[in-house]
C-alpha cells in the first residue's frame, strides 16, 4: 500500500511519461531537414545580434528577494492556520503579530521605493513667452 | 476509486497508475475543447465567425492544430542551451499536472488525498516558475529571455496575494485538503463558502463582505499567475512575439500550450472549491432524490466542470474587454493594493472567526 504521497510520486511518473512518449511519437513521425538558417535564433527576420545572455535589469532580483522574505514568512503561518482556532484569542494574537511585523518590513520597502517599478517620466514642453528672460528650463540658456 | 480498481485488479501499483488517468485525460480533452472555445468565444465577440471548416462549427480544429504540431520539425536552434531547452517543457507540464493531483473532482476520487492539498498545489506551482525560466534562458533569444523574466516576477509578485488569501481560507475552513474544504459546503447555495460556508450564528454574516474580497484578489492575482489579459505582458504578442515560448516548435510547444490552459482551469478550480461549494450541487443532488446512489459521483463531477468552466470562460471574457496594463502598474496593482488588503482582510476574518 502507497501513501498519500507514493500517489503524488506515480503522477510525477505519469507526467514525464506522458510528455516523453509525445516527444517520441513526434521524433517518428515529423521530417528533419534541418538547414544552417533553420538554426539561426529566431529575430524577426533579422541576423540576431549578439547572445541574449547579458546584464538584466536589476529590477527583478529586487521583486524576486522581497518574495523571498515574503513567501518564507507566510509558509511559516500555514500550520498556525489550520488550528489557530483551538488557542482562542492568545492564538490569533501570536499570528497577527509575526503577521503585523512582516506588513512594517512591507512598507518600510515601501517607503524606500523599492516596490517603483522603473517607468520613463514624462517631459512636459515648457513654452516662455516672455523673449525679454532666457527660458529656465533651456539647459543651454544658463 | 483506486480502492476499488485495487481490489478488481488485485494489485496496488495498477490501481494507482490508472487513477492517474482521469485527471490526464481530463488535461487533454480540456485543452482541445478550450482553444476551440477560446477562439469561438473571442471571435464571436468581436463579431466574426472563428474556426468554422472542420467539424460542425470548427470543433475539430484543435484536433487538426495539434495533429499538425505533431508533424512540425523540431528546430533547436544551434545557440541554444540544450540540456535547459529540453527538460522545460517536462517541467512546466509536471508541475501542472502534479496540481491536478489534489483536485477533488467527486467525492470518491482525488488522484491523492494528502492532507497538505492546497499548500502542495502552492508548491508545485513554483516548478512551472522554474521551467518558464529555463525556457526562456535556455532559448537564448531576447523575447524568450523578456517573456520569462517578465513571466518569472510576475508569477512570483502574484504569489504572495495568493498565499495571503490561501491562508485566509485556511482559517476559515480549517483545513488544507481540497476535500475537506468541499464536504464543508455541502447542502444548497446557501452553504458555499462565499456566503458564509459551514459557519453559525452572526459570524455567518459578518464575513460575507469579506469573503468577497477574498475572492476578487484570488480571481484577480489567478488571472496574473495564469499570463492572462489584462496581465499577459510576458506573451504580449505585439511586443514580444510569444514570450518564452517563441524558439519553440512542434511537440514542445504543444506541451507549453497544455500547460497554460490546464492551469487556467486549475486557478479557476481552486476558486470554486474555496468560494462556490466545491463538486457541491447548488439545488441537492437527482441521485438522492431518487435513491439512486452511483448518480451522485457524476452529478458532482458535472458541477465541478460547470462552476469550473464558468471561471474560465470569464477569463475568456476579460480577455476582449480590459485592455493590457503596464508593468508599473502591474507591480502597483500587486504590492500596493492586493497585498495590504489581503493582509486586512486576513486579521478581520480572523477575528471574526473568534466570535
Amino acid at each position: 500500500m502507497l501513501t498519500e504521497f507514493g500517489k503524488i510520486f506515480i503522477f510525477v511518473l505519469v507526467g514525464i511519461g506522458f510528455v516523453g512518449i509525445a516527444i517520441v511519437t513526434a521524433y517518428l513521425v515529423r521530417p528533419d531537414r534541418k538547414t544552417k538558417e533553420k538554426l539561426t535564433t529566431y529575430e524577426c527576420g533579422e541576423n540576431p545580434i549578439g547572445s541574449s545572455w547579458q546584464k538584466f535589469n536589476i529590477r527583478f532580483y529586487v521583486v524576486a528577494l522581497i518574495f523571498l522574505i515574503f513567501d518564507v514568512e507566510v509558509v511559516l503561518l500555514f500550520p498556525w492556520a489550520v488550528n489557530f482556532r483551538a488557542f482562542g484569542f492568545y492564538g490569533f494574537s501570536v499570528g497577527a503579530i509575526f503577521l503585523t511585523i512582516l506588513f512594517i518590513g512591507m512598507l518600510y520597502e515601501w517607503r524606500k521605493g523599492d516596490l517603483e517599478w522603473d517607468r520613463s517620466k514624462p517631459i512636459i514642453p515648457n513654452l516662455n513667452l516672455d523673449i525679454s528672460k532666457p527660458n529656465k528650463e533651456d539647459p543651454k540658456a544658463e | 476509486m483506486q480502492n476499488y480498481i485495487s481490489e478488481i485488479t488485485g494489485s496496488d501499483i495498477i490501481a494507482f497508475v490508472l487513477g492517474t488517468v482521469p485527471p490526464l485525460a481530463f488535461m487533454v480533452v480540456f485543452t482541445l475543447f478550450a482553444v476551440w472555445l477560446e477562439r469561438k468565444v473571442s471571435a464571436h465577440m468581436q463579431d466574426r465567425l472563428g474556426p468554422m471548416r472542420v467539424g460542425w462549427h470548427g470543433s475539430l480544429q484543435t484536433l487538426a492544430d495539434f495533429l499538425k504540431l505533431l508533424q512540425k520539425e523540431d528546430i533547436v536552434a544551434s545557440a541554444t542551451d540544450k540540456a535547459l531547452f529540453n527538460i522545460a517543457p517536462y517541467l512546466v507540464f509536471v508541475g501542472t499536472f502534479l496540481a491536478y493531483a489534489m483536485l477533488p473532482f467527486t467525492s470518491i476520487y482525488i488522484g491523492s488525498n494528502a492532507d497538505v492539498g492546497i499548500f502542495f498545489v502552492l508548491a508545485v506551482s513554483g516548478f512551472v516558475v522554474a521551467g518558464l525560466l529555463m525556457a526562456g534562458w535556455g532559448s537564448n533569444n531576447k523575447y524568450s529571455l523578456y517573456g520569462a523574466m517578465r513571466s518569472a516576477a510576475q508569477i512570483v509578485s502574484y504569489e504572495i496575494p495568493t498565499a495571503l488569501i490561501v491562508l485566509t481560507m485556511i482559517m476559515v475552513y480549517g483545513s488544507m485538503s481540497l476535500n475537506d474544504i468541499s464536504v464543508q459546503q455541502a447542502g444548497f447555495i446557501w452553504d458555499w463558502g462565499i456566503f458564509g460556508g459551514a459557519l453559525t450564528g452572526i459570524a455567518k454574516f459578518l464575513i460575507i463582505p469579506f469573503m468577497l474580497i477574498a475572492f476578487i484578489i484570488l480571481f484577480i492575482s489567478s488571472l496574473a499567475e495564469t499570463n492572462r489579459t489584462p496581465f499577459d505582458l510576458p506573451e504580449s504578442e505585439s511586443e514580444l512575439v510569444a514570450g518564452f515560448s517563441t524558439e519553440y516548435s512542434g511537440v514542445k510547444f504543444a506541451m507549453f500550450f497544455l500547460a497554460e490552459f490546464a492551469n487556467m482551469f486549475l486557478v479557476s478550480s481552486i476558486l470554486v472549491v474555496f468560494f462556490f461549494g466545491g463538486y457541491q450541487s447548488p439545488i441537492g443532488y437527482l441521485g438522492h432524490l431518487l435513491g439512486i446512489d452511483w448518480l451522485v459521483p457524476i452529478e458532482q463531477t458535472f458541477w465541478f466542470i460547470a462552476k469550473g468552466l464558468f471561471f474560465v470562460f470569464v477569463q475568456m471574457w476579460l480577455r476582449w474587454t480590459l485592455p493590457r496594463v503596464r508593468v508599473d502598474q502591474l507591480m502597483a496593482i500587486c504590492w500596493k493594493y492586493l497585498i495590504p488588503y489581503a493582509f486586512f482582510n486576513l486579521l478581520i476574518v480572523g477575528l471574526i472567526l473568534l466570535i
